[in-house]
C-alpha cells in the first residue's frame, strides 16, 4: 500500500475566543502555508492555521508522525492503541475549541477511521481528497454530519463512484460538493446532473455535464443548436 | 505387482535406453520425467481416480467427507467456511453438487439484490449485520492470489419501509428491536418522509422506517462468482449433476421417555449426471440440503416427512417453490438518485436501477393469487393489474411509465413460517439444513453459512445463536414469524 502524501494536516480554523462546551481538542504546531478565502469575520482574526487532532487517543502519535513527515495511517490503527486518554499540556490550552474542518487529503482514512471525524458534531467543512482508501460504505458513513456539514470535498478518490454519491442526499446543510476527478464514477457528466437535483441547495463542482457527450462526425461542423435529424 | 508395475515403467523409460545419450548432453528433462511417474503412480493407488478404460473427470469422486447439495449462494457460502473453519487445513474433502452450472433458475442470480437489516427477528438482523460486514470487506474474505478483485457494486442507499395505521406500533417494536442489535435505523413521520422525498405520496402512510446505513443493493451475480472462485481455490470439488437417491441405514432408538424413534444415516448420495443414466455413487458423512426452492425433493428423497402426520417422522420440510416477478421499468421524471429501495404497506417495492432513471420492482401476490411455479414465465398483466396501480398511488411520477423487461425467480418458500430452516434434522442425522429463506436467503447467506459451517464442525452455533431456526421447531409447532418478508 503506497504512503500518501507527504504531510497529514487536519486544519481547522479557531474560534477566537469563543467556547463552545468541549468538543475535540486541537493542538497548535507550525502554522501551514495553505491560506484560504476567510469565510467569517471571526475567522479572520484567526490569522494562522493550526493543525488539530481528531481524538485525544492519537494525539502523540500523530506529532511523531507530522515530525517525521511519514504517515502510514490505517484508520483502524488510531483507534486501538492509545488507550491512555492523557496528552501533552498544549491540547488542555485548546481543547474547549470545537473543530470546525477537518483537512484529511490523501490520508489513509478507512471506514472505520471515519469513527473520529464522525465524533465531530461540529464539523462544517472536511476534505478528503485523494483518500486512497475512501469509498461508497464511507460515504455511507457520513449522514450523522448531516446538521452541520456545509462543505465536502471528494476530488480524486479512487474507490468512490455514483453510488455512494447517492447517499449523500442525507446532508441537507450542503452547500458545495466537490466530486471532480473521480475514476470510478462511469458517467461523470450525468453523475453531476443527477446529484445537483439531488441536492437543490449545493453548489457542485465537478465534471464538466458535457463531458461525457460526443459530437457525431457530420455534426462537428454545424450550429449545435439546430435540431438532431430525427 | 505393484513394484513390478512400477520397474517396467521406469524400464520401458528413458533408462530403459541405457547410458549412451548422456554423453551428448542431457536432453532428459529428469524433474519432469519423474513428477509424471509420480503422478501415474499415484493414480492407481487406491483413492485416486484412475480408471484406464474409459474417462470419469467428469464424475463426482467415489468418497467424500461432506456433500452439499445445491451450489447456489447458500451451498458455497457453507463450503467456503468449512473450507475456512476446518482444522487442520485441506482436512474435509467437500463436494458441491449443482444441477445447472448455468444457474439459468438459480434464485441467487435472479434476485433484486437486496440487503437490508430491518427485520422483526433478533437473528434475522444479526445475520444481516454480519452479511453486510461480509460483504464490505469481500476482498479480505475472498481473495484469490492473482485474481483481480471483486466490485460487487454496492449500492449503500438503505431501505425505505412504510407502514400504514395499523402497522405502525408494529414498525416501532421493529425499529427499537434493530437498533439493539445495531442497525442504523431511524423513524419518520409523514411530514419528514415529504421534506426528505418529495416525490413520495405520503396517503395512507403512518410511519417510515429508514435505514441510514448498510443497507441497499448489490450484484448477486459477482458475489456468486466470487465465492466460487474462491472455493474452487481451496479445494472443494464441483459436480454438474442431480441428486437422485440417498442410501441410508436406519437404527431403532428408544428416547429417554421411552418412545421409539428411528434413527437414519445417510451413507452414500447417487449423483445423476446430466441427460445421462449414468449415475456416481458418493460416499459420504455429512450431506448440507442447500437446494433452495428444491429443497423440499431433496428432503423427501433423505426420507423426511415419510410418516404418520403429527408425528416428529411425517413433518415434511415446509419448503416450496414459490415464483415472484421482477419489473425493470422506465419513468423519465421519476424519483432520483437519492431513492432508496422502498417497500409500500401492500408489499409492494420498487428500486432504482443505475442512472438512466429505471426502477426494479415488483409485488408478492397473495396465497390466492400465487402462480404456478412449474415454468419462469412471466406475467405481464400481474404488473398492470397489481403492481402498477400501488406504484402510482404511492409515487405519482409513476403514473407514466414503461416496462422495459421483466423476469422471474423462484422464492425458497418455507410455508411454515417464512424464515430459514439451519441445522441438522433431528432423525436423519447427518443432514444439515441450509435453506427456506424466503426471499432473503442471498442477503443472510454469508452469516448461514458460517453458521452451518460451525454446527458441522463444533456440533453448536458459536457467533450467532440460531437455535430457534432449527428443523424441530416444525414438529413442535414454534413459529419464528418474520414479519417483514416482501
Amino acid at each position: 500500500m503506497a504512503a500518501p502524501r507527504a504531510s497529514l494536516h487536519l486544519v481547522a480554523r479557531v474560534w477566537n475566543g469563543g467556547t463552545r462546551g468541549i468538543r475535540g481538542p486541537s493542538r497548535v504546531l507550525a502554522p501551514e502555508g495553505n491560506q484560504k478565502e476567510g469565510r467569517s469575520l471571526l475567522r479572520f482574526l484567526a490569522d494562522r492555521f493550526h493543525d488539530v487532532e481528531v481524538l485525544r487517543d492519537y494525539l502523540l502519535r500523530k506529532q511523531v508522525m507530522k515530525v517525521n513527515q511519514k504517515n502510514r495511517f490505517q484508520g483502524k490503527e488510531w483507534i486501538r492503541p492509545n488507550q491512555r486518554g492523557h496528552f501533552s499540556l498544549d491540547f488542555l490550552k485548546l481543547q474547549a475549541v470545537p473543530v470546525e474542518a477537518v483537512d484529511a487529503s490523501g490520508c489513509a482514512i478507512n471506514y472505520q477511521g471515519l469513527d473520529s471525524l464522525l465524533a465531530l458534531k461540529e464539523l462544517q467543512s472536511l476534505w478528503l481528497q485523494h483518500c486512497p482508501h475512501v469509498d461508497d460504505w464511507c460515504l455511507s458513513r457520513l449522514h450523522p454530519l448531516a446538521s452541520s456539514l456545509q462543505e465536502l470535498s471528494l476530488a480524486g478518490c479512487p474507490r468512490i463512484s455514483e453510488r455512494g454519491l447517492a447517499c449523500l442526499h442525507h446532508l441537507w446543510n450542503l452547500r458545495r460538493l466537490d466530486i471532480s476527478d473521480l475514476p470510478a464514477v462511469s458517467n461523470p457528466g450525468l453523475t453531476r446532473i443527477l446529484v445537483e437535483e439531488m441536492l437543490p441547495n449545493c453548489e457542485v463542482l465537478g465534471a464538466d455535464w458535457a463531458q461525457g457527450l460526443k459530437l457525431g462526425p457530420e455534426e462537428q461542423s454545424r450550429d449545435p443548436a439546430s435540431p438532431m435529424p430525427a | 505387482m505393484l513394484r513390478s508395475a512400477l520397474l517396467l515403467g521406469l524400464g520401458r523409460g528413458p533408462l530403459g535406453r541405457g547410458l549412451s545419450t548422456h554423453r551428448g548432453g542431457s536432453t532428459l528433462d529428469w524433474e519432469r520425467k519423474v513428477s509424471e511417474i509420480k503422478k501415474k503412480i499415484q493414480s492407481i493407488l487406491p483413492g485416486g481416480a484412475w480408471d484406464p478404460l474409459y474417462n470419469t473427470s467428469y464424475l463426482p469422486p467415489e468418497h467424500a467427507d461432506v456433500v452439499i447439495v445445491g451450489g447456489g449462494v447458500l451451498g458455497l457460502s457453507v463450503a467456503y467456511w468449512l473450507k475456512k473453519l476446518e482444522k487442520p487445513r485441506g482436512a474435509i474433502r467437500v463436494l458441491v453438487v449443482e444441477r445447472d452450472h448455468t444457474y439459468s433458475r438459480a434464485s441467487t442470480v435472479l434476485s433484486v439484490g437486496g440487503i437490508r437489516q430491518q427485520f422483526s427477528v433478533p437473528e434475522n438482523v444479526q445475520l444481516s449485520l454480519f452479511s453486510v460486514d461480509f460483504l464490505r470487506n469481500i476482498n479480505e474474505y475472498l481473495a484469490v492470489v492473482d485474481d483481480p478483485p471483486l466490485d460487487i457494486q454496492f449500492n449503500p442507499s438503505g431501505y425505505l419501509l412504510l407502514a400504514s395505521e395499523k402497522g405502525a406500533a408494529i414498525m416501532e417494536n421493529n425499529v427499537k428491536v434493530q437498533r439493539q442489535e445495531g442497525a442504523k435505523v431511524c423513524l419518520m413521520s409523514p411530514e419528514q418522509l415529504r421534506n426528505k422525498f418529495p416525490w413520495i405520496n405520503t396517503e395512507g402512510v403512518a410511519l417510515a422506517s429508514y435505514g441510514m446505513e448498510q443497507e441497499g443493493w448489490f450484484d448477486p451475480w459477482c458475489l456468486l462468482q466470487g465465492l466460487r472462485r474462491k472455493v474452487q481455490s481451496m479445494g472443494v470439488l464441483f459436480c454438474q449433476g442431480e441428486v437422485t437417491r440417498f442410501v441410508s441405514s436406519s437404527h431403532h432408538m428408544e428416547t429417554m421417555s421411552g418412545e421409539e424413534v428411528n434413527l437414519k444415516r445417510i451413507h452414500e448420495v447417487h449423483v445423476k449426471i446430466d441427460q445421462s443414466l449414468e449415475y456416481q455413487p458418493v460416499e459420504c458423512a455429512i450431506v448440507i440440503n442447500a437446494a433452495g426452492a428444491w429443497s423440499g425433493q431433496v428432503a423427501e428423497l433423505a426420507g423426511i416427512g415419510k410418516g404418520p402426520p403429527g408425528t416428529l417422522q411425517g413433518t415434511k420440510l415446509p419448503v416450496e417453490l414459490r415464483k415472484r416477478y421482477v419489473y425493470l421499468w422506465h419513468c423519465p421524471q421519476g424519483p432520483g438518485l437519492e431513492t432508496p429501495f422502498v417497500i409500500d404497506p401492500s408489499g409492494t417495492y420498487f428500486r432504482r436501477e443505475g442512472l438512466g432513471q429505471n426502477y426494479l420492482g415488483g409485488c408478492s401476490p397473495t396465497e390466492e393469487e400465487e402462480p404456478d411455479p412449474g415454468n419462469l414465465e412471466v406475467d405481464h398483466d400481474f404488473f398492470q393489474d397489481k403492481v402498477w396501480p400501488t406504484l402510482a398511488q404511492r409515487v405519482p411520477a409513476f403514473e407514466s411509465l414503461k416496462v422495459r423487461s421483466a423476469w422471474a425467480g423462484y422464492y425458497d418458500y418455507n410455508t411454515f413460517d417464512q424464515n430459514g430452516v439451519v441445522g441438522p434434522h433431528p432423525l436423519v442425522l447427518n443432514m444439515y439444513f441450509a435453506t427456506g429463506f424466503s426471499g432473503h436467503g442471498l442477503q443472510q447467506a454469508p452469516a448461514v453459512g458460517r453458521a452451518v459451517a460451525e454446527m458441522v464442525l463444533e456440533g453448536h452455533f458459536k457467533t450467532i445463536n440460531l437455535s430457534s431456526f432449527l428443523f424441530s421447531r416444525f414438529y413442535l409447532g414454534e413459529k419464528v414469524q418474520e414479519r417483514n418478508i416482501i
